[in-house]
């Protein structure tokens, strides 16, 4: 087993000479990992010769990026105005009560509102009533 | 010879069950011994109907849906794969009104092709565009995208090929063509329809462009909620690359066009230009002052042409067929199609591409069927989160640039998002002040500061504390971010905020005291 200290070190290798390597490189880590841990910004840093505070300030810039592990499955549930209009708030709020969300503005499944993602799996039109069959297979 | 079938693989058909359906339909088939072939086409857009399974037959293609997969065995015992009588059946695809009534010269072939078949985008004038651009001079191609009168389709409408002559003329050693794929607009989806359904129309538009300017290098930055959108590039540009119409020598032209894929990390704001060239080139996506323009100083301080999705798929058209054609479509100085997208609160929700000119109404009732609640429609939003709220005495007006910017509203990506009379605008004026609060990138006060502000007032309103001296100065906030913000994150949210304000105040508890 390696150690995440390690990976994030190879992997930062992997990608320093890219142009603009950053982004992708930490898409890479939490691809590989599930987040970014807090080991990441220095490591980074001396891979791709930049300052711990700027890597730091790219992680938390972007919603994306996680800096703790992330509920399993991860839920997403789209809060932007065509769902709104097709009752997101109610899914929301239901949705809430039985597991850990994290509000997304637009999926581009804007037709068949209101929407959400399940590990990058996504499903339109979903009623409480289809949220809970949904979980209950994602749970099997 | 087997039955083809095709079932898409557009995400939101995927949302609503169409790989069970697949997965059901080759079953079903294998159990009855019936030999079909299963092709994974683009949606057709026509999202009420989704799953919708079309079946190629000798009188063209026949649609049903919106197919379950328990519907499956029902349309095995009604023969659907010869197409079959059966209650979900909506007859020959082509002859549904929604499509029909459509103009689509940018998404001609999406829904139709497999979007990874080389084969089947050559056969319906894929590459075609190419083919013509490498014939011209780099002042050729520009000239021809310049007279077609077409304009950023992102929203900002200005003229692509100005744009793309700006980039020519610069002398750089290294000069590139961005892809502006972070359509974080709600309530639009052409973007990523067409990303999905036809990847090669985008491909071959930014070779088209790449050719114009003398760019070697391109970049596509998609969102990261688009994770079927980036899996599907990919795999098309790799095949591109093997077919030589990517790579060092396109097409044994002599000429080198590279690219690649980048993934964003949801931030909205970085669908502004220079916030995306930024995020890039690995920073935060903070907004860069103009000048000067990324058409000089863009991606890494080169030269850049930097367009929408649906600006770049819609060149290989303009180049294949001409400026002529293209510009036949359209009014005023709005030329050709714009993929409008209807949303939110609809019967009949989805894609139409139509020529500018059309209105509002027709887009509401002749294609969308009215509410999906069956209540009245209260106000409809055009333009994506930064954009108008339009109350039914505007439904009329032409959806053009210029007639829309007359009643201060803007057609945007073309999204439409609409409510019904349930929906409290007092409470979205907020939502739109809260998303700018989220989604600012933080550099100019106007947006950062009065963003929360902002949220902070409506608050109040909503609350009823105060209510004259608070709408006073949410217009002066408004007011102040509309002229101070450095791009359209601040700069535009007055526009949901106010035309809310304006049209309804009812819902903000004032008489109706009307401002221009």
């Amino acid at each position: 087993m390696k150690e995440p200290a390690d990976k994030i070190a190879d992997l930062a290798a992997k990608h320093r000479d890219r142009p603009g390597a950053l982004l992708p490189l930490l898409h890479a880590i939490q691809d590989e990992m599930g987040y970014i841990p807090p080991e990441s910004a220095s490591i980074i840093a001396s891979a791709l010769n930049l300052s711990s505070a700027e890597v730091q300030g790219v992680i938390t810039f972007y919603h994306y990026f996680r800096t703790e592990p992330s509920s399993i499955p991860r839920v997403e549930i789209c809060c932007a105005e065509s769902c709104q209009s097709m009752g997101s708030d109610k899914l929301l709020a239901h949705a809430r009560t039985v597991c850990d969300v994290h509000p997304v503005y637009c999926l581009g499944l804007c037709a068949s509102s209101p929407a959400m993602m399940v590990d990058e799996k996504p499903y339109a039109r979903v009623t409480p009533e289809k949220f809970d069959s949904i979980m209950k297979k994602a749970a099997s | 010879m087997s039955a083809s079938i095709y079932v898409p693989i557009d995400s939101a058909a995927l949302a609503l069950g169409a790989d069970e359906v697949a997965s059901e339909i080759s079953l079903e088939a294998k159990r009855r011994g019936i030999e079909i072939k299963i092709v994974r086409n683009g949606s057709r857009g026509m999202f009420w109907l989704e799953p919708l399974v079309e079946v190629e037959t000798s009188k063209g293609r026949i649609a049903y849906g919106p197919v379950e997969a328990k519907d499956v065995k029902g349309l095995f015992d009604a023969g659907f794969e010869s197409g079959g009588k059966h209650d979900l059946c909506l007859g020959l695809t082509e002859e549904i009104p929604y499509l029909k009534k459509q103009e689509r010269l940018t998404f001609a072939r999406v829904g139709i092709i497999d979007p990874f078949s080389l084969e089947d985008y050559l056969a319906r004038e894929g590459y075609q565009g190419l083919r013509r651009a490498i014939s011209l001079s780099s002042e050729g191609i520009v000239q021809e995208v310049t007279e077609s009168g077409l304009r950023g389709r992102g929203g900002a409408a200005f003229p692509t090929g100005i744009k793309w002559n700006t980039v020519m003329k610069a002398q750089a050693d290294q000069k590139y063509v961005v892809c502006n794929a972070d359509e974080g607009d709600s309530g639009t989806f052409a973007d990523r329809m067409l990303m999905e359904g036809d990847p090669y129309s985008l491909i071959e538009g930014m070779t088209i462009a790449a050719l114009a300017v003398g760019a070697t290098e391109g970049y596509i930055y998609v969102r990261s909620e688009y994770p079927h959108a980036i899996a599907a590039l990919n795999k098309a540009i790799s095949i591109a690359k093997d077919a030589g119409y990517l790579g060092q020598d396109i097409l044994e032209s002599g000429k080198a066009f590279e690219l690649e894929v980048r993934k964003a990390a949801g931030a909205y704001v970085c669908g502004e230009e220079t916030a995306m060239l930024e995020s890039i080139e690995g920073k935060r996506g903070i907004v860069r002052a103009k000048p000067p323009l990324p058409a000089l100083s863009g991606l890494f301080g080169k030269p850049t042409v930097i367009n929408n999705v649906i600006s770049l798929a819609t060149v290989p058209v303009i180049l294949a067929r001409g400026a002529e054609f293209y510009k036949r479509y359209g009014m005023g100085r709005s030329r050709g199609t714009l993929p409008f997208q209807l949303a939110g609160n609809i019967k009949q929700g989805g894609l139409i591409e139509k020529a500018f000119g059309v209105t509002l109404r027709e887009m509401l009732y002749d294609f969308g069927g009215g509410s999906a609640s069956g209540r009245p429609i209260k106000a409809v939003q055009v333009g994506g989160p930064l954009g108008s709220y339009l109350p039914e005495s505007q439904w009329d007006v032409a959806m053009d640039y210029e007639e829309y910017s007359a009643i201060w509203a803007v057609l945007g990506h073309g999204g439409i998002v609409v409510h019904d009379e349930t929906a409290d605008l007092a409470r979205l004026a907020r939502y739109a002040m809260d998303f700018c609060a989220i989604e600012s990138c933080g550099k100019c006060t106007p947006c950062r500061i009065g963003s929360v502000r902002g949220v902070e007032v409506m608050d109040r309103i909503i609350e009823g504390k105060e209510r004259t001296r608070q709408i006073g100065l949410l217009r002066e906030l408004c007011d102040t971010m509309l002229n101070g913000s450095m791009c359209a994150m601040g700069g535009m949210t007055p526009y949901p905020v106010l035309s809310a304000l304006n049209h309804f105040p009812g819902d903000f508890g004032v008489a109706g005291e009307r401002h221009a």
